[in-house]
Parts: structure tokens; sequence; C-alpha cells
């Protein structure tokens, strides 16, 4: 087995890690940089729960290469915040009450934040095809869905920049 | 600002963890040189192991350990919460598709996966049995060895129990008419988002162990069960679980991680696949059949029952939720005669668990489909069949059992009046009403520590499991309210068995009640502390002073506890410690062991529209209403509702296992599994409480949790026929199922 070395900007800080080549993006974030934010649950990327941005694109962790990602800038939930004060998605999951046991939240936060960033004001069936991908098995998809639409309402400005960061 | 007080949504605590990637769930708990481990299974249902050879798995660079039965105690050390019969490993043979025959573990997680797939198994297929008429048939073979139950004339069969409840004279009842059924309920999976993880690690001379499970009290003793250890020197550390749902209750794993970890002398840590958790929980199946009596004005007559539901190859909690589940079956109703027959199938499948909703929802779903398809018989409107017979407050509509507690009428007017019961739907649609009741914990036992620093703020210790529920925001904020600080002053400090008291288990929509009376008490304990002190300090006597909701009231003055505290701690501070108790006797004559400390009553209605074409369902309104006696934080209780609600759309509209003939589950995983998404909403969802502070919970709360889940597949079904005047019986409603009763139904009578 090769290692093999690869540079990943994520969550704005340059990295430069050696990955075995059959390792995922998932196992790279959470094994070897620590970032356990992203959640491992179907690993055939049908859940979500391991969603990242990778070149602003939402993609399943679970189904990547880590390799495939060399040279890309990813993002991660743990890179959501500003320091310690809170995005407005996350604030607005927080205010709706759309965290239950929150194992699906970090995925639907980067799915959330993939959508406003193309469509700042989607409608509500927008929203719905938005986190489709994202499994909630405590259910709160209409707490979710009315945090989205809080968080677009909040500051259309900041939305379209969200994913570039 | 949201009101932060009971009856406020204050922000979920440790909700800011959840939404920035910094909660620690299991798989998230990194120890230092921990080995990871690997299951080993059969690719079938039932075999005899002949022979394992684990040479080529230990020869895998980084490889530490393989074990097979062999390599535990003789005998095989076996564990269950009802029955003590599933073993740490499969000993010669195998009951289930999935169930483990080796282990490995290695530094490394790749070394684990490859050396588990070079465990060689010599093993032979035998005869097993999946459905209930298998498991029923005289010449079935034994799932369970008969010896475990030394004396059960049923010990050789595959009925693990048999549970008989009733009163009234069913074979004597004179009815007008009787409708009855055959409903069935398939295997469903809790599919909680987090897969089980479970670490163990030596610990001195104990053991630690990590789990995401509800129950870490229980969990504490099957360990110290299973190695002899003294509980003080078995840990449990059970970091909040990404949802449980019932399927986290009880021990799975955990007694081979801990085996392997004490063999290892390091930590070993196994997180499942969601395959594997396919193959380690699930909810029982059910088939059962309903024959109701009414008289021609609607009135029930008599109810007569028999329910089978088919548990897996090994008993874990299983048998407990058709004995309790089936206990209620004549539901929220005055029936005079009433006959309930209910067994718990052995099979060689997954064994199943509880699973929200426990025993219940199958059996709703046969009754209020039966109770809809009487309103259709009797030309009775189904709302006003199930008001005819709805128990008023205080009815013993379960002779021997907690009195009905609710204004179950009221509830059942909201959601009728909420989706437009009486008016017409528009063309091509119909609706469908149910009602879900169920029986809440019947009996509990729960400590909490209460500790009012020298601040003011306050650390509140409770052995309830945070599985989403939101127990955690719901303790804060009693314990602000009793003692008067901001909610952002109080720590609740949870998941770990050396530091917070016992508490029996999460489940039942318990710890708001239990936990939260408890941690009352605590915090009654305190205040009864602080008056002492107060009377000390003012030289007043202690009958003069009262302290409530953080004030201190002597006579006409009015203190803030904060200043009490402060002066009578003195120069060297400290804190003041209230321990709070809750507990719910066991009642060794009732038939489940202990009467109901509340009930769950939920009124689901909906509308839904059928495409006759391709036999899709679309649920155009959802309307729960749930009677919670008091909502601690309606937020969180809107949660828990529409969270139950779109759960029991999952086993309404699509989610079953899948069997091939020899018994292994076709569709493991989430490809071919499928639960509802952000697309299978129904357009419009609403929920709604009905408050009369009468619960037994503070201030007047009841357990809410699973009402919601409770009656939605017969309320959905009941809509179905109500659209296309087609009947089914069987869950779930897939397209196919529809399109196919639809074809049926559309066929001229041969």
């Amino acid at each position: 087995m090769t290692i093999q070395p690869i540079e990943v900007t994520v969550n704005g800080r340059a990295r430069r890690i050696d990955v075995a080549p059959h390792h995922t993006l998932l196992e790279v974030l959470r094994d070897d940089l620590g970032l356990t934010g992203t959640k491992e649950c179907c690993l055939v990327g049908e859940c979500g729960a391991c969603t990242v941005l990778v070149d602003g694109v939402s993609v399943d962790s679970c189904l990547m290469l880590a390799v495939e990602a060399d040279g890309a800038t990813v993002g991660t939930v743990e890179g959501i915040a500003t320091g310690d004060r809170l995005h407005r998605l996350q604030q607005a999951f927080l205010d709706t009450g759309a965290a239950q046991c929150g194992f699906c939240i970090p995925g639907q936060l980067i799915s959330a934040q993939a959508l406003l960033a193309l469509t700042p004001h989607p409608t509500r069936a927008e929203i719905e095809e938005g986190l489709a991908g994202n499994l909630c098995r405590c259910a709160g998809y209409e707490q979710i869905i009315e945090a989205v639409q809080a968080a677009a309402a909040a500051d259309p400005a900041a939305s379209q920049g969200a994913a570039e960061r | 600002m949201t009101d932060q007080g009971v009856g406020g949504s204050p922000t979920r605590v440790g909700g800011r963890d959840r939404v920035t990637g910094h909660q620690t769930y299991v798989a998230d708990v990194r120890l230092e040189d921990a080995l990871h481990a690997k299951l080993v299974s059969i690719d079938c249902a039932r075999a005899r192991i002949v022979a394992i050879d684990v040479s080529a798995a230990l020869a895998v660079p980084g490889v530490r350990l393989a074990i097979t039965a062999n390599d535990l105690p003789q005998p095989m050390p076996r564990f269950g919460p009802q029955f003590i019969d599933r073993p740490v490993l499969a000993v010669d043979e195998t009951h289930y598709h999935g169930e483990p025959v080796a282990a490995v573990a290695a530094d490394t997680h790749d070394a684990a996966e490859e050396a588990a797939r070079l465990v060689r198994i010599e093993y032979e297929e035998l005869p097993a049995v999946f459905t209930i008429a298998a498991a029923l048939d005289p010449d079935a073979p034994l799932v369970q060895d008969p010896s475990f139950r030394p004396g059960d004339p049923l010990a050789r069969t595959n009925v693990l129990r048999e549970h008989r409840y009733g009163w009234g004279d069913v074979e004597g009842a004179t009815a007008d008419v009787v409708v009855e059924g055959t409903y069935t309920f398939p295997m469903v999976t809790q599919f909680a988002i987090e897969p089980h993880g479970f670490i163990a690690a030596p610990d001195g001379d104990g053991i630690a162990i990590w789990s995401s499970i509800q129950h870490p009290s229980w969990l504490q003793r099957v360990i110290a069960g299973l190695l002899h250890l003294p509980l003080s020197k078995v840990r449990v550390f059970a970091p909040d679980p990404g949802g449980g749902f019932g399927g986290k209750q009880h021990a799975k794993y955990e007694p081979l991680v801990a085996f392997m970890a004490l063999r290892a002398g390091r930590p070993v840590r196994l997180v499942l696949t969601l395959e594997e958790t396919f193959q380690a929980v699930r909810r029982g199946a059910s088939e059962i059949r309903v024959r109701s009596g009414f008289r021609f004005d609607g009135s029930l007559v008599f109810r007569d029952v028999e329910a089978n539901y088919l548990i897996g190859a090994y008993a874990d909690i299983a048998d407990r939720t058709v004995g309790k589940g089936s206990y209620t079956s004549s539901g929220p109703y005055l029936i005079p005669a009433v006959r309930i027959v209910a067994r718990s199938v052995l099979s060689h499948t997954t064994p199943s668990t509880a699973f929200r909703g426990f025993g219940n929802p199958q059996q709703i779903w046969a009754v209020e489909s039966n109770m809809d398809e009487a309103a259709g018989v009797l030309r009775i409107d189904p709302l006003a069949l199930r008001l005819r017979n709805l128990a008023d407050r205080g009815d013993a509509f379960i002779p021997g059992d907690t009195a009905a507690d609710g204004d179950w009428a009221k509830t059942v007017e909201r959601a009728a009046e909420m989706i437009g019961w009486g008016s017409p739907p528009v063309a091509g649609r119909g609706r469908g009403i149910a009602l879900g009741l169920k029986s809440g914990p019947t009996t509990g036992l729960s400590y909490s520590t209460v500790r009012l620093l020298a601040d003011g703020s306050v650390v509140v210790h409770a052995g309830t499991s945070d599985m989403g529920q939101g127990a955690r925001t719901i303790f804060a904020q009693i314990a602000a309210r009793e003692l008067g600080c901001p909610l952002e002053w109080v720590t609740v400090v949870m998941g770990d068995t050396a530091v917070v008291p016992y508490d029996q288990q999460t489940s039942a929509s318990r710890s708001s009640v239990l936990m939260g009376n408890s941690i009352l008490n605590g915090c009654r304990e305190v205040q009864a502390k602080l008056r002492s002190m107060a009377a000390r300090l003012e030289s007043v006597d202690e009958d003069a002073i009262t302290v409530d909701r953080g004030e201190v009231r002597i006579g006409e003055r009015v203190l803030p506890i904060r200043d009490v505290l402060i002066r009578g701690l003195g120069r060297l501070g400290g804190e003041v410690i209230g321990i709070g108790e809750m507990r719910k006797e066991a009642e060794p004559d009732h038939p489940l062991g202990g009467t109901a400390a509340f009930y769950e009553f939920n009124c689901t209605a909906v509308e839904v529209e059928v495409d006759r074409a391709t036999g899709d369902i679309v649920v155009v309104r959802h309307v729960t209403v749930s009677d919670v006696g008091k909502a601690l934080n309606p937020m969180q209780v809107r949660g828990q509702d529409e969270g139950a609600a779109v759960m029991g759309l999952g086993h309404t509209l699509m989610e079953h296992y899948i069997h091939d003939e020899t018994g292994r589950i076709r569709n493991l995983g989430a490809i071919d599994y499928r639960i509802p998404t952000s697309m299978d909403l129904p357009l419009r969802m609403e929920s709604d409480i009905i408050e009369n502070e009468d619960g037994p919970g503070p201030y007047g709360s009841k357990g809410m949790s699973e009402g919601a889940l409770l009656c939605v597949a017969p309320a959905v079904a009941a809509a179905v026929r109500d659209a296309t005047g087609v009947v089914i019986r069987d869950l779930p409603l897939t397209p196919e199922r529809v399109w196919r009763a639809l074809r049926d139904a559309a066929a001229p009578t041969r």
C-alpha cells in the first residue's frame, strides 16, 4: 500500500497529509485530522451524515477517496462558525429546535449551506429537495426546514459567500 | 429572548455542540492505544459451527486478537434483561443472520477488516424458521435451548411466553354486529442515524465501558455480573446517543468488547456498520386477529384479540414489548368484555427489542383498523364511533389499572376539528382518524443530585440518557425555576455511572416525569436547607419561612435565594446539596408488575390522496394531537410529536425487512431499506397539544414522546379506505400493495 501525500485546505487551513489511497475523505477527516464533527452512518452515500463541502459543492465524504480531494478546499461542520460566533444557519437550527439527537445535524447544516449558496431564497420545495439526501430519524424535518427558511430570511447577502469560505 | 422557564422553549441545553460538530458521540471518543474490533458472522440464518480457523486472520500485520467461543469462559456467559439467553459469542450454533461467531481486533480498522474476512468458518446450514406460521409448526426446529426455561411447559415450543388478559364474558356476550380481521405488521428497524458503538478499556482493577446506551445503570449491572466485578469497578460512560428509539436500551456487544479488552489489556472499540445494526435490533413483527362485537348503536360489547408477535432468536426485552403492548389492546374504550391472548414467538431472525411505542403500534394498527372497518359496517361515522365508546376521565377502562387520566374526548375533538372532520374532502381524497393509547412506565426508580454552588449556580446529576428527547434541557429548566438562577447557570451531568446516581432506565417516555420529579425533589431538599439557613441567619422560626421559585420569603420580606445562600455559607463557601429520589413501586399482583404511571394518549387524523395508477399515497394533511398534561418545553414537545409522527409514516408507508428463502435480510442498509426523507413529509403537518396539568410529572406533565407514532398506520389506512373503498390489513402501504388492492377490488368477482 503506497501512502500518498495530498494537500487540502480544510476549513481555511492548508493541510499536507499522507493518506492511504483507499481511504475515503470521511476517514481522513475523522481519523487523520481528528475532525469528528463529520459523521459516519451508512457508508453508501444515502444518509448524508458525512456531507462536506468540496470546492463549494456538497458531497458525501464516504463516497470520495481522500486522494480525489488533493488540491481541493474542504468545508466541514467545524468550519461553519466564525470563532465563537455561530453562523446564522447554526443559530437558526438552535432557535427552531431543529437539532434533537444532533447526529445528522452536521450533514444537514452543510447541505443547507450549499443550498443557500446556490439559492439564497429557496422555496419550501427547494429546501426539501436540497436536504433530501440527509436522513433525520428524529425526523425533525419540519423544524430543520424552518431553520433554513429563517436563515435565508436573516441575511441574504451573507449566504452567497458562505460556500466560498 | 425566548422564555427560559418551565413552559418556555429555551435553546436546547447541549444544542450548541450539536450545531458546531463538537458533540462527542461514542464513535468520536478517542483512547490512546485502542484496538479496532470487527465482528465475524455466517451468511445464513442458522448454522452448526463445525470449525473456526483464525490463523490467517492472526497473520495479518497489526492484528492482536481473534476470539471465538472457545476463548471465552466456559460455560459461555449469557445475558439478557428478561431471559439470560444471549451468549457473548455464538457457541456451537448460530441463530440468526449476522450473529457473530468470532471477533478480531487490530491496531487499525483496515487490519481488523482484512482479518475478519480471513477468518475461515466451516459450518453446516440448518433448517430455520423466519415466519410466525413456520415457528408455530409443531415440527419446527426449536430456536431456544429448552434448558433455559426449566419447568416451563412452553419450553419445547417456540412460544417464549403467552400472555392472557381480560375481563367480562367474551363468549357469552351478544353483539348485533361482529367485525373481524387479521392485521399484519412487518419487521422494521430503529435506524438511529448513529450506528451502535461500544468501547471497553481496562481501568485499574476494573473496567470502563463506553456505549451509546439508554440504560447505563442496567449495563453496569450486566457487565459486573458477567465479569464478576463489584458494581463500583464497572464504570459506564454513556455519551449522548445519536438517537436510540429503544434499540439502545439493553446490552448488545458491550460484553464481547469487555472480554476482548481484558484479554488484550488494551482498549477495544467496535463501531457497527449500519448493516450490522439492522442485524442487531428491530421491532417485533405481528399478526393480530381482532374480533369486536358491537350493538347497532355502535357501543362495543366485546373485543377478542389473539396476537402473535414474531420476536427474534434471543429474547432481549422483546417479550416485555409483547406483554405490555398487547395489554392495552382494548384501547381507550369502555368495553364490558375483553379477552387478549398474546404470544411472543421466537424465530431465527434478528432479536427484536424495544422500539418507540413498545409493542403498541402493532396492536393499535390491528384494533384501530378494526374499529374503522366496524364504522363502515355499522354505517356510523368513525369519529362518532370512537367518541361513543371512549373512556371519560376517571373511568376504570382497564379494571385494576390506572383510571383514564385525561380529557381524551377533548383531544379527539381537537384533532377532528383541525382536520375539518365532517366537511367533505376534495374529490378523490379521503380522511382517516385513529386513537393511540400506551401505558407509561409501570415501575421506576430515579435518583438525582442537585448541587447549589456558592454563587447560586447549579449542577444537576442525572442518569438519564439525552438521546434527542431533550431531557437535559427539561432538567435544567426545572432546576433553574426552583432555585432561581438563569438557565445558563445550570449544568446537567449525565452519562457516567461513577459520577451520577442510579437511574433505572431511559425509556417509556419516563424521564420528564420520573427523573423530573426526582430532580424536583432534590431541589425541594435544597430549598429546605435554605429555610434552615435563613431561619438561623434571621433568627426566626423555620415555619415562618417559605422557599419557592428562587425566593426566600420571611413574612413580608422577599430575599433572593442567592443572598441567603452567600450569607449562610459564610467565609468557607461550599454548597448546598439535595438528593432527589422518585420511585414507582412494583405491584406484584398486577399483570404487568405495576400500574401505568400515566397514559400517553394521541389522536391522529390524516387526509390522503391515492394515485390509482401507481398506488402511491400522498399524505396531504397530518394532524396529531397529544394529551401532554403540561408542555414543559413546547418546542421540544413539538419536535418529539412530529418526529414520532414521521417515524410512524415510515412503518406505515415504506419500511420493512425483506428476507430471502434462507432467512437472510435482503435489504440490509440505507439503499434498500427506506425511511422517510424530507421529500416524504405530509404536505402539511400540524401538531397540537392538550394541556390540563393533570399528569404525575413536574407541574402536571406527562410523558409524550411516543404518542404520535402509535396510530399513524390505522389513520392512514382508514383514509385510504375513505378515498378508495379498499381495506388493506397488511403494512407497509407501499404503492405496489395499494395498487394490487385497488386492482383486486376493481376485478369482477369470480
